[in-house]
């Protein structure tokens, strides 16, 4: 019943902003087509000013991945797993989640389909995808786009953000589904 | 500390590659790395453009500032420095929003929005401001309501269930934004900010 109502409301959320801004606009005397080319000018110029942010984060990311650093720290934690009961094939995307969304979301696919939907890694890698963002990626296009280069403490707040979702991820599913 | 952090993926990367006989991945991850950044980047402009746009409409008309009058009320106390009925609150809501319905196109635009109106009372424009880092706790930690993605992916593998996640995940996103909130307060009030320390 809720769920039914979050979907409905995720797929009626958009038309409604598409006409119900503009109309309401327009009874307030708004020339609306000028309005919308005025803002819309600024999608070009945010989108450039996020490149080299963007560049410089995902050659360093990537360099991680492929120069075989991200293996090694995977060896490194693999021994601390065993006795908080999570298999091991979940940690590259715990590791990799906040660092590319497009990776993640392949790790859980793959996942997904070699131990099966309804198993418990199933379960666990369906529940951690969705309960973070891709910090690292956030914070880069967030932050590049009005050119901040000092991000202070918003890279370990979000770092914290995803170690507390794994972990409580790791918790609820063995609680709701078991160890299975 | 994103500066240490990016020298470090940097040296580490180099390193280990050489030390494994592989240098080619270096080339590789540069080439990788930044086409993939262009290709995000430029990927961005068709939504982001029709967002922002729609933001243009809603700015002229005043809507936005009055979004952000209702609202102020609810989520005001977690953005204390932005003040009452400035357009940045109308944005963040929308940007919010858009992040609990799981509507991701529409969600990084308004937040880039958020974020432009937070720098207008940014007094240090290369510095991250308070709400700035209180914007992006919500926004890594992702409170998404429906993961429209992963539901798609598990009833395509054959699930019996594919949204008995629903549940699991709520809470998870849950822990993940308090967590990420709190620790962000702390931060906000216990660390030594540009003005020497702030007391909450």
């Amino acid at each position: 019943m809720l769920v039914a109502f979050l979907e409905l409301m995720s797929h009626c959320a958009i038309p409604l902003l598409v006409i119900g801004i503009p109309i309401l606009a327009h009874f307030r005397g708004i020339d609306v087509f000028a309005s919308f080319i005025r803002g819309a000018e600024e999608g070009l110029k945010t989108a450039i000013r996020i490149i080299p942010h963007l560049v410089a984060m995902l050659v360093a990311i990537e360099l991680f991945k492929l120069s075989g650093v991200l293996d090694i720290l995977l060896e490194i934690l693999k021994p601390a797993l065993g006795w908080a009961g999570i298999p091991p094939a979940v940690l590259p995307l715990a590791i990799i989640r906040p660092l590319s969304g497009s990776a993640a979301f392949g790790f859980t696919v793959d996942l997904i389909n070699t131990h099966g939907p309804d198993s418990f890694i199933g379960r666990l890698s369906s529940t951690m995808q969705g309960s973070t963002d891709t910090t690292f990626y956030i914070l880069t296009v967030y932050f590049g786009s009005v050119g901040i280069k000092k991000v202070r403490h918003a890279l370990i707040v979000g770092i914290i953000g995803d170690i507390a979702g794994f972990l409580a991820a790791v918790y609820i599913c063995q609680s709701i589904f078991g160890r299975g | 500390m994103i500066n240490r952090i990016w020298l470090g993926f940097l040296s580490l990367g180099v390193v280990v590659a050489m030390a494994k006989g592989q240098p080619e991945m270096v080339t590789k991850a540069v080439t990788v790395g930044s086409e993939l950044a262009v290709q995000t980047a430029l990927g961005l402009v068709g939504t982001m453009t029709f967002w922002l746009g729609l933001m243009g409409i809603a700015e002229d008309a005043d809507l936005i500032v009055i979004l952000s009058a209702i609202i102020r009320p609810w989520v005001g106390w977690l953005f204390p420095d932005v003040p009452a009925e400035h357009p940045a609150m109308g944005s963040i809501l929308l940007n919010m929003g858009a992040n609990l319905l799981g509507l991701g196109n529409a969600a990084t635009p308004l937040g880039l929005k958020a974020m432009a109106q937070l720098q207008e009372l940014n007094p240090y424009p290369d510095r991250a401001s308070d709400s700035m880092c209180t914007l992006l706790a919500i926004n890594t930690s992702s409170i998404t309501l429906i993961p429209t993605m992963v539901i798609a992916v598990r009833a395509a593998a054959g699930s019996l269930n594919p949204t008995e996640i629903l549940g699991t995940t709520l809470i998870a996103t849950g822990c993940s934004t308090t967590a990420a909130l709190l620790a962000d307060a702390y931060y906000r009030c216990f660390h030594k900010s540009v003005g020497g320390w702030k007391k909450c």
